[in-house]
């Protein structure tokens, strides 16, 4: 029964890390842009969703109004002026690669000194929704269990969007091939923003509704950076649905795992499952080989 | 090597003077200025190690702070045992070893994959390690019983980087340098002209590693105790990789040139403002994809040979200001180029 609790909570810790991994799947598989500043719109994200109940005594929800549209901005402007000299520069996709990676750790560094700055890296956290639902015999907590839904609403209106929808077709055939979807007529330029700008507004909105029961500081950026990576290589770069099920996978590894072995082992356990992966399948679980 | 020695008699001549220089500076200078050239040499010898491997193949390791860790902790381990130099030597030994194993089972993957594997690797051993200490020895800290002074530190580390920028210099000029070269060009293609890739990479990854275990041994000597985050600090990795880019990898001297500016900054910065640091840094990254994409080196040699040939501008103070001014220009020139959307 407690192997079942310690299952059911891996699930739903799956199912957040899925979340925060689809933005950046996103702007991996379709923008073809490795971001490792992503955590940081994550990390704006739970901010926001702090300063509202914190200054403003609102629904922490409510921050979503502001944070997502501002992260969906900021990411277009980043793809429009910094990514753009680079992909146009850049003979191939590895020396693209190098340079994304240098300028998004860039990036990363001094949004998270600006933000260790202003808002110093005091632990920070606000009570929503805490209390225990019945699940299955089991209790877990509700906002736990509102980020999994959200995961799950999200991940579902994504896989719709991309599809049944023109706009879910030229952002797939843009993720098979760049080049070939220019010839058939698609904007690759304003589609590979647009999707670059959505991921980035899907790490505000997950990092809102991870913050409901997470503490966390200025610095936590990079940590679900790497979780999302994480994720996303395991699952395959440019599988929308892929990227839930490697997020469960690890959830599940990751509580299981912490609970049989020791539970100061699970960051351990995380790059563990991600070197397997790494050196077994790189090109990811849910892939056809 | 003897050959390449005579050949460039005004090269060798300047590095003896200048490791005389150095090694006599102790002599004369205050017991700050000694500790903060053992920062320096620490920081230039990392990222003339880092660059020897993965400025010329282009893989970008992250992994410096996990071998840089290595070293702390089998010196911490050792020299209660053997003595000092013994445990230096086998610091350097054990991180070879280490970065042998992981170079075998990872040097396939390429570009991100590499990246991001070795940024992992270093997080991933540092909580093994944490937990193993916690779990096993029932203590996160141990004791460094050295009793070394701080010009023995200095002597040492001299020596090391020394060592490390010469022989980054001689093996660029060998076959082996070619072969790096050429797989940082294109791997497959080398392949193909015979070169044996995954030897080449392994063994250079190898002493690259070992190099970097040896520095963290050596400064490990000045600290009175070590724990995991202590050793497996990312920092020195994001540093030392900013070093070695804004230096200019392509050159063996290229990384120290670098190193020197950061390494200033970070004592400046990095004691009272650490977060303005964390953003000089970031900023620096950006600098050098927009503007500086080959570093610094490249452009002082330019400038130097200009100088040399009598076509510099007389009215500024050489190898400074023209490289500077030009820079401006060329960096405005680029920036118009990049925004003209």
């Amino acid at each position: 029964m407690i192997l079942f609790e310690v299952f059911l909570g891996g699930l739903l810790l799956g199912g957040t890390y899925g979340l925060i991994a689809l933005g950046l799947n996103l702007q991996y598989g379709v923008a073809r842009i490795l971001n490792l500043s992503y955590g940081e719109f994550f990390m704006g994200g739970a901010f926001a969703a702090f300063f509202t109940v914190f200054l403003w005594k609102l629904n922490p929800l409510l921050s979503l109004f502001i944070s997502v549209p501002i992260a969906f901005a900021m990411n277009w402007l980043i793809y429009q002026y910094l990514m753009m000299p680079l992909i146009r520069r850049a003979p191939d996709q590895d020396a693209l690669d190098a340079d994304v990676v240098l300028v998004t750790f860039g990036l990363f560094f001094v949004v998270q000194g600006l933000a260790l700055v202003n808002w110093s890296g005091e632990l920070r956290g606000y009570s929503f929704l805490s209390t225990g639902v019945p699940v299955f015999g089991a209790t877990v907590a509700a906002n736990r269990l509102l980020a999994f839904l959200g995961a799950c609403f999200l991940g579902l209106a994504l896989f719709l969007v991309l599809r049944y929808t023109r706009f879910g077709g030229a952002l797939r055939a843009i993720t098979i091939d760049p080049v070939a979807a220019s010839l058939v007529g698609v904007d690759v330029r304003k589609f590979s923003a647009l999707a670059f700008a959505a991921g980035g507004a899907l790490a505000a909105a997950s990092g809102m509704l991870v913050s409901t029961f997470i503490s966390f500081t200025a610095a936590i950026g990079v940590e679900y950076t790497l979780k999302a990576l994480i994720v996303v290589i395991m699952a395959g770069v440019g599988r929308v649905t892929g990227t839930l099920a490697a997020g469960l996978v690890l959830g599940v590894v990751e509580s299981v795992g912490g609970y049989l072995l020791d539970p100061a082992l699970t960051i351990a356990i995380n790059f563990g499952l991600f070197m397997l992966v790494l050196l077994w399948r790189p090109t990811g679980l849910f892939t056809r080989a | 090597m003897l050959e390449l020695l005579t050949r460039n008699p005004r090269i060798v001549a300047l590095t003896a003077l200048a490791a005389v220089a150095l090694a006599l500076l102790p002599l004369v200078a205050s017991g700050y200025v000694v500790s903060l050239f053992i920062v320096l040499y620490a920081n230039v010898a990392l990222a003339t190690a880092w660059a020897f491997f993965s400025g010329s193949t282009r893989y970008i390791s992250l992994a410096t702070a996990a071998f840089f860790g290595v070293g702390i902790y089998a010196l911490a381990i050792l020299h209660v045992h053997v003595p000092i130099p013994l445990a230096l030597l086998g610091a350097a030994v054990v991180g070879f070893l280490v970065a042998l194993v992981v170079g075998l089972s990872t040097l396939r993957l390429r570009g991100v994959y590499f990246v991001v594997f070795t940024f992992g690797l270093t997080e991933l051993v540092h909580q093994v390690l944490n937990w193993w200490e916690i779990k096993v020895n029932r203590t996160v800290t141990r004791y460094i019983f050295a009793d070394v002074s701080n010009v023995s530190i200095y002597e040492t580390l001299l020596a090391v980087t020394l060592v490390t920028i010469v022989g980054s210099w001689y093996v660029s000029r060998t076959r082996l340098g070619f072969a790096l070269r050429a797989i940082g060009e294109d791997e497959t293609v080398a392949r193909h002209t015979g070169v044996n890739t995954t030897l080449a990479k392994v063994v250079c990854f190898a002493i690259s590693a070992s190099v970097m275990a040896l520095v963290g041994a050596v400064l490990a000597l000045r600290y009175p105790y070590i724990d995991a985050s202590i050793a497996f600090n990312n920092t020195w990795s994001f540093q030392v990789l900013i070093s070695a880019l804004l230096g200019g990898p392509g050159r063996a001297w290229g990384p120290a040139v670098g190193a020197i500016p950061l390494v200033l900054l970070s004592e400046y910065l990095a004691g009272t403002f650490p977060h303005h640091f964390s953003i000089a840094l970031g900023l620096c990254f950006v600098v050098i994809v927009y503007f500086l994409p080959g570093g610094i080196a490249p452009l002082i040699e330019r400038h130097y040979r200009s100088w040399a040939a009598g076509r510099a501008l007389v009215t500024w103070p050489p190898l400074v200001a023209p490289p500077v001014a030009s820079w401006l220009k060329a960096g405005l020139a680029r920036l118009n180029a990049l925004w003209r959307i």
